[in-house]
């Protein structure tokens, strides 16, 4: 099966070699126009006058847009309607595109783009969480408030209470191609656009309504993106649309990418949370009531900011059963960039949140924070043993480029699909605590959790990275060192799988099989670099017995699979492989009739392995079947289609089941830190990641690794700085700090927790893009614990770690 | 003017636009698009190409590295890595084998950065791919492709090439007509720049552009007349006399991190993380130091050596101590149509200690960083020169606090009875990098953190292992 290999990157070759192409690589037609918006130099203000005869007077300069000049809709927001790609007379943050300047190169744009000459009426802006609060500036008529049990008598009662507060940093995605798109004009009023996205169908949808025309004129294709991380899901629809726009006016292919500083000024980051915390517990550290409140910095437009504050209050409880819990969320209006989806879409912060909560709890009670967690956790699931995939390095037992994965000792009872590995191996057993399944525990929004496997997980782990010895090194460690401090913590990670807009959980998959054999694949996911075109071909060459490069893979295209869902919520692979499973097992279908009866055999005795086909006793190529199939009239070519299902979800109520499922994992992280500077390093990071029965091993636990680090990224260097102004002052990688080479843990092991999915996913694998970030979290406490070497008080760490953010931590915790 | 360099192999020639970046026209004019922009200010390395001469084979960034710059230099692209019937360099094969590629974007810098590296023999990974900035692999894949090709030979073409580079040049013919820019002034030797720059004051110079460069990629600044000064090699030379070290304002900071290396080891692994690579590769202590940047790194390290400046007018000369070359904020002693032209340090000063101070410990530009020299003898303070960049408008000594420890006793009392001082001598600003209240109080606790170096404690994160 070619499924579960870990074959390299489809693309890893033209990687290497500089030939995979992105948006500005593309070769464009003579005469191609360059794009380039002006941008408000104020937060908050209307357009009193705008003067751009030195823009339009620039060298290289075509023409000059505005928005009265706008043919169409005037709209670029994925959701509410509420974001001009022109300001209409009113500007809301600074960065907005105020005009469009379309130009012969990109530098004469840039050039022309900075001598607008624009004068404002300007208001005080809105740019914190409690001037928005002051002012009442909200997206939603009010908070939403999701609750279970009653909070407040369980509070009252509680014998022990804890309440604090936190603040979470925003994050900047930093996808090393900046934001691009180009636009061909067609015939008859057709527009193709390329566009860097993750949502062709949005580009597609938004382009059409700007030029008033329906969407079967419009065609959006993306071969691959240089990085996404949820950064191109919304931001990329000013680009395309713009480019559509001048491509319409000029008659010319316009194409539109925004220098670096440029992208961080106008473009949507990670929201940024304060959450507030009010629990009730016991001596020994059993939560019995929590309140807590997030408030969102969402920005100046709703973009997607509903659903990620959802995310985030789906994410409060992280992996514990709360009883009574009240979760209450303000999605807060300001005059920043309008924040938007960031791999997690919400959930880390809400997660962090209640990792916060607990080490809190673990701190005031001087309780191992480990413990605590355990006894919060939900109860497990059946089963709980399995085997791993390493990355090599540490204590792991293998490398995983050398390594099958292993047997797995104790699985699931398996439904009568289930995909599970059957290869004899050196398998490492971890059994944790095999508690029953217990009925009917839900979670805050009355999910039931029944596939709960941290329990088994955490004691992998834990044993693994040989925790509990480590934590004495560590106090020992610390006693010797007057200035240095190290610190070691350990956080889980429940996250739900599914868009909670319960309609996108659907995809299509177009195949193809030529006359020769060879398997064309198309299906409504994007590749930003995650693997997903390389996951959905090993799902189709297994359906056909087919070594993967017999299937090839081309650029998603509104063409040929259409109503495609964003690539996102970690959702690819779970729905275009499903898909792409439908659209072949079709030909299968129809190939096992066509070949069963010129063999006189049925169509059940039909088999496609090893690049064959099998037909009762006969066997022959796979080209050679397709070749006698098409002889026989029979269609080679098929759609597939996929909903997952089961899923219902009120938002409003927070009630129902938003996720198929859940995937899990936890990691442990040491750190040291300095306590005259709060500089400080990640020592080592040992991580188990539940990814199912996994596609592709490889590409697996290069999500992980590669989340980990930005995850502790997000929460120690990546500092996001505006002036009182509201004029962001890290808008480049000078100002603007993510991970470097060194910044990676030295030691650094990565395991997956190779467990077929209970649910009936894709080859039983699970979703892996989104919840490894959340890891990450483990940095963040383990610095924290570091801190709590220097004083008996509580760190009480605000996000980003930055070392100001540790210094300052310290002081308090020695006041 | 034209200029002619090797491209991949092949002679090109082309107009010495001093604005034109390289990368610009290796993807617009050449077609060659796998050299990417990730950020056109050199700070994330997805630019990177490998550039030869006599001297070697060096990674530099192309978004800010300017066409005359390459002028008789032999440059390699990611196209040009792999070998002529379409081989892939071993670096190449290796990040496919380890999965050190998922978005792709950053790729073709790495493996330019791996590729030169493995050229040159160097195994210090973390620091060889500092510069280049990768969102999606986490780098541990590609720290396992780069020691898996540590032991294999550098390919033939390599070699062969690297041999021939950048030894002959072709001659350029001039170009006829006009080009659009004025010329730049490409002078061999410091004694064409001096009277060149005496008769043109207001002209600007280029040693590596990892200032100015940004001055034309990001602020879209016409500079009317520039001269750069890479092809002066007295400017680049180093003299080491019985007590002095003598560096040309041309050296770059690579050079001076492995000079720095035998003699000021505290200063060399400050420069250690000073830019990276590619910066350190082009970016001159001259141009580090006459920029009058308040957060260059050299200047506290220079100040607390009590390093000198050499400035020259036409044929005149004149020296200063270092501090003294800064007046105030952008405002530095060095007057029209003169430049820097040597810096003299001694060559011994085992109490040195540099301390850059940053969110990210590679490639940042510093929040503050203190440079702490201080001499004891028979238990008293005898001198003190303690300078901090970062907590002034310029690069500033702490005098009050040198004048608290003079004559002191060397005690950790001692050291805390002067911390107050830090006050009189800094007012710093807040800023993105850090706020005024966190450089003053880590300035007072790198005065500790001194004190207990000296005496051998453990101070340095870096050095500690799980």
């Amino acid at each position: 099966m070619t499924v579960a290999r870990s074959l390299a990157h489809d693309s890893a070759p033209l990687h290497v070699t500089g030939q995979a192409r992105y948006i500005d690589d593309l070769p464009v037609p003579a005469g191609t126009r360059h794009l380039a918006f002006g941008l408000s130099t104020i937060a908050r203000g209307t357009i009193l006058t705008c003067d751009l005869a030195a823009v339009r007077a620039a060298p290289g300069v075509v023409a000059v847009l505005v928005a009265a000049d706008l043919p169409f809709a005037n709209d670029v927001s994925p959701s509410a309607h509420d974001e001009p790609l022109l300001a209409d007379g009113t500007v809301h943050y600074i960065g907005q595109p105020v005009f469009l300047v379309i130009a012969g190169s990109h530098l004469a744009a840039r050039r022309a783009a900075r001598l607008g000459q624009i004068t404002y009426a300007e208001e005080t802006p809105i740019l914190t969480i409690d001037a928005a609060l002051a002012a009442n500036s909200r997206f939603e008529d009010g908070p939403r408030v999701w609750a279970k049990g009653d909070v407040d008598a369980a509070l009252s009662a509680a014998p022990l209470r804890l309440s604090g507060r936190m603040s979470i940093g925003g994050q900047e995605h930093f996808y090393l191609e900046g934001q691009a798109a180009l636009a061909l004009p067609g015939e008859g009023g057709e527009m193709h656009v390329h566009a860097s996205t993750q949502h062709p169908t949005e580009i597609q949808h938004k382009v059409a309504d700007a030029l008033g025309l329906p969407m079967h004129m419009v065609r959006a294709e993306v071969r691959r993106m240089g990085g996404g991380f949820g950064g191109k899901e919304s931001q990329g629809n000013a680009l395309a649309v713009a480019c559509a726009i001048a491509a319409r006016l000029t008659g010319r292919a316009c194409k539109m990418r925004y220098d670096r500083d440029d992208d961080m000024i106008i473009t949507g980051k990670r929201h940024d949370f304060r959450i507030d915390y009010d629990l009730g517990h016991t001596p020994d550290g059993r939560i019995l009531a929590l309140d807590v409140i997030h408030h969102a910095r969402c920005g100046w437009a709703m973009d997607l900011s509903l659903p990620v504050a959802d995310r985030a209050m789906l994410h409060a409880d992280n992996a514990y059963l709360l009883e009574a819990v009240r979760i209450t969320s303000h999605r807060l209006k300001t005059n920043t960039q309008s924040a938007t989806a960031f791999r997690g879409f919400g959930g880390p912060q809400g997660m962090l949140g209640m990792e916060r909560i607990i080490d809190h709890l673990a701190h005031a009670l001087r309780l191992d924070p480990v413990a605590v967690r355990q006894v919060n956790y939900y109860a497990e699931a059946a089963g709980g043993a399995a085997s791993i995939a390493n990355s090599g390095g540490g204590s792991a037992p293998a490398r995983y480029g050398e390594t099958v994965l292993q047997t797995v000792s104790d699985p699931v009872p398996a439904p009568r699909d289930i995909y599970a590995q059957k290869k004899p191996g050196r398998g490492t057993r971890f059994g944790g605590p095999h508690s029953p399944k217990v009925a009917g525990q839900t979670t805050p929004y009355g999910m039931e959790v029944t596939d709960f496997a941290l329990h088994g997980l955490t004691g992998a782990l834990l044993a693994s990275a040989d925790y509990a010895a480590r934590v004495r090194a560590v106090a020992d460690w610390n006693a010797s060192q007057p200035i240095l401090k190290k610190g070691i913590a350990f956080s889980p990670v429940k996250f739900g799988i599914s868009f909670t807009l319960t309609h996108l959980n659907q995809a299509g998959a177009l195949v193809h099989v030529y006359q020769d054999g060879s398997v064309h694949l198309n299906h409504g996911g994007t590749e930003m670099g995650q693997g997903l075109f390389q996951k959905v071909a090993q799902v189709a060459a297994s359906r056909f017995g087919l070594d993967a490069g017999a299937i090839r893979i081309s650029a998603s295209d509104t063409a040929k699979v259409p109503n495609t869902s964003a690539t996102a919520a970690s959702s690819g692979s779970d729905l275009n492989g499903m898909a792409a499973q439908a659209a072949c097992d079709t030909i299968i279908a129809r190939m096992a009739d066509c070949l069963a009866s010129l063999h006189q055999t049925t169509p059940d005795q039909v088999r496609f392995a090893d690049g064959q086909v099998h037909v009762g006793p006969v066997s022959m190529p796979f080209a050679q079947a397709a070749k006698t199939c098409y002889m026989q009239r029979v269609s080679l070519s098929a759609t597939g289609f996929y909903k997952t299902p089961d899923l219902h979800w009120d938002r409003i109520k927070g009630a129902g089941r938003p996720f198929f499922y859940f995937s899990y994992g936890a990691a442990i992280t040491e750190v040291v830190i300095d306590s005259l500077t709060g500089e400080n390093r990640i020592l080592r990071a040992d991580l188990l990641h539940d990814t199912g029965a996994s596609l592709n091993p490889a590409l697996d636990i290069g999500q992980v690794e590669g989340a980990y680090v930005q995850g502790a990224g997000w929460l120690t260097t990546e500092e996001l700085v505006w002036d009182d102004k509201g004029a962001l002052r890290t808008h480049a990688p000078s100002t603007y700090k993510i991970p470097a080479c060194a910044d990676r843990p030295d030691i650094f092991n990565v395991a997956l927790w190779n467990q077929p999915n209970p649910a009936a996913t894709v080859y039983r694998s699970k979703a892996v893009g989104e919840p490894p970030l959340m890891l990450g979290i483990s940095a963040f406490l383990a610095l924290g614990h570091a801190v709590s070497a220097c004083g008996p008080g509580y760190p009480a760490l605000d996000a980003p770690a930055t070392p100001e953010a540790i210094l300052a931590a310290i002081r308090r915790v020695r006041a | 003017m034209n200029i002619s360099f090797l491209l991949n192999g092949e002679t090109v020639q082309v107009a010495a636009d001093p604005a034109r970046s390289l990368l610009d026209w290796l993807r617009i004019e050449k077609n060659l698009c796998g050299t990417k922009e990730g950020c056109n200010e050199g700070d994330c390395g997805a630019c990177t190409v490998m550039v030869s001469d006599a001297s070697g084979a060096r990674a530099l960034n192309a978004c800010i590295l300017m066409l005359p710059q390459l002028a008789g230099k032999a440059v390699r692209t990611v196209e040009g890595i792999g070998g002529p019937a379409g081989q892939m360099h071993p670096v190449q094969q290796a990040l496919v084998d380890h999965h050190g590629s998922q978005c792709g974007f950053c790729t073709p810098g790495i493996v330019v950065s791996m590729a030169t590296a493995h050229l040159n023999g160097r195994t210090d990974h973390d620091d060889q791919l500092a510069g280049n900035l990768c969102r999606c692999t986490g780098y541990a894949p590609i720290i396992r492709a780069a020691k898996a090709v540590e032991t294999l030979p550098v390919p033939d073409w390599l070699t062969e090439g690297h041999g021939k580079v950048g030894l002959d040049p072709p001659a350029a013919p001039p170009l006829s007509g006009n080009v659009g820019f004025n010329p730049p002034y490409l002078p061999e030797n410091a004694d064409a720049l001096a009277h060149w720059y005496a008769d043109n004051p207001d002209a600007t110079l280029i040693a590596g552009a990892t200032d100015v460069g940004l001055w034309i990629t990001k602020q879209l600044r016409t500079l009317p007349q520039v001269a750069f000064l890479h092809r002066c090699a007295d400017l680049q030379r180093i003299g080491i006399t019985d007590d002095s070290i003598l560096v040309g304002a041309g050296v770059t900071m690579t050079d001076l991190l492995a000079l720095l290396h035998q003699h000021h080891p505290s200063y060399a692994a400050m420069v250690r993380r000073y830019g990276s690579v590619q910066v350190r590769n082009a970016a001159t202590i001259g141009g580090n130091i006459a920029n009058g940047s308040p957060i260059g790194d050299n200047a506290p390290a220079l100040i607390a050596l009590d390093a000198s400046l050499t400035l020259r007018h036409g044929d005149t000369r004149r020296t200063m101590p270092v501090e003294a070359f800064f007046l105030a904020y952008g405002r530095q002693d060095r007057r029209p149509g003169e430049f820097l032209e040597l810096v003299t340090l001694p060559r011994r000063a085992p109490a040195l200690r540099c301390y850059k101070i940053s969110k990210r410990f590679d490639q940042d530009i510093s929040a503050l960083c203190g440079a702490f020299n201080v001499t004891v003898a028979g238990g008293k303070v005898q001198a003190a020169r303690i300078a901090f960049g970062g907590m002034a408008g310029i690069p500033k000594r702490a005098a009050a606090v040198e004048a608290a420890l003079l004559g002191q006793d060397w005690t950790e009392t001692t050291i805390r009875a002067a911390l107050p001082a830090f006050a009189s001598d800094f007012t710093p600003l807040s800023d993105m990098r850090a706020s005024a209240a966190y450089r003053l109080e880590v300035a007072r606790n790198l005065l500790m953190r001194y004190f207990a170096d000296l005496q051998g404690a453990a101070t340095d994160v870096l050095a500690v292992q799980a």
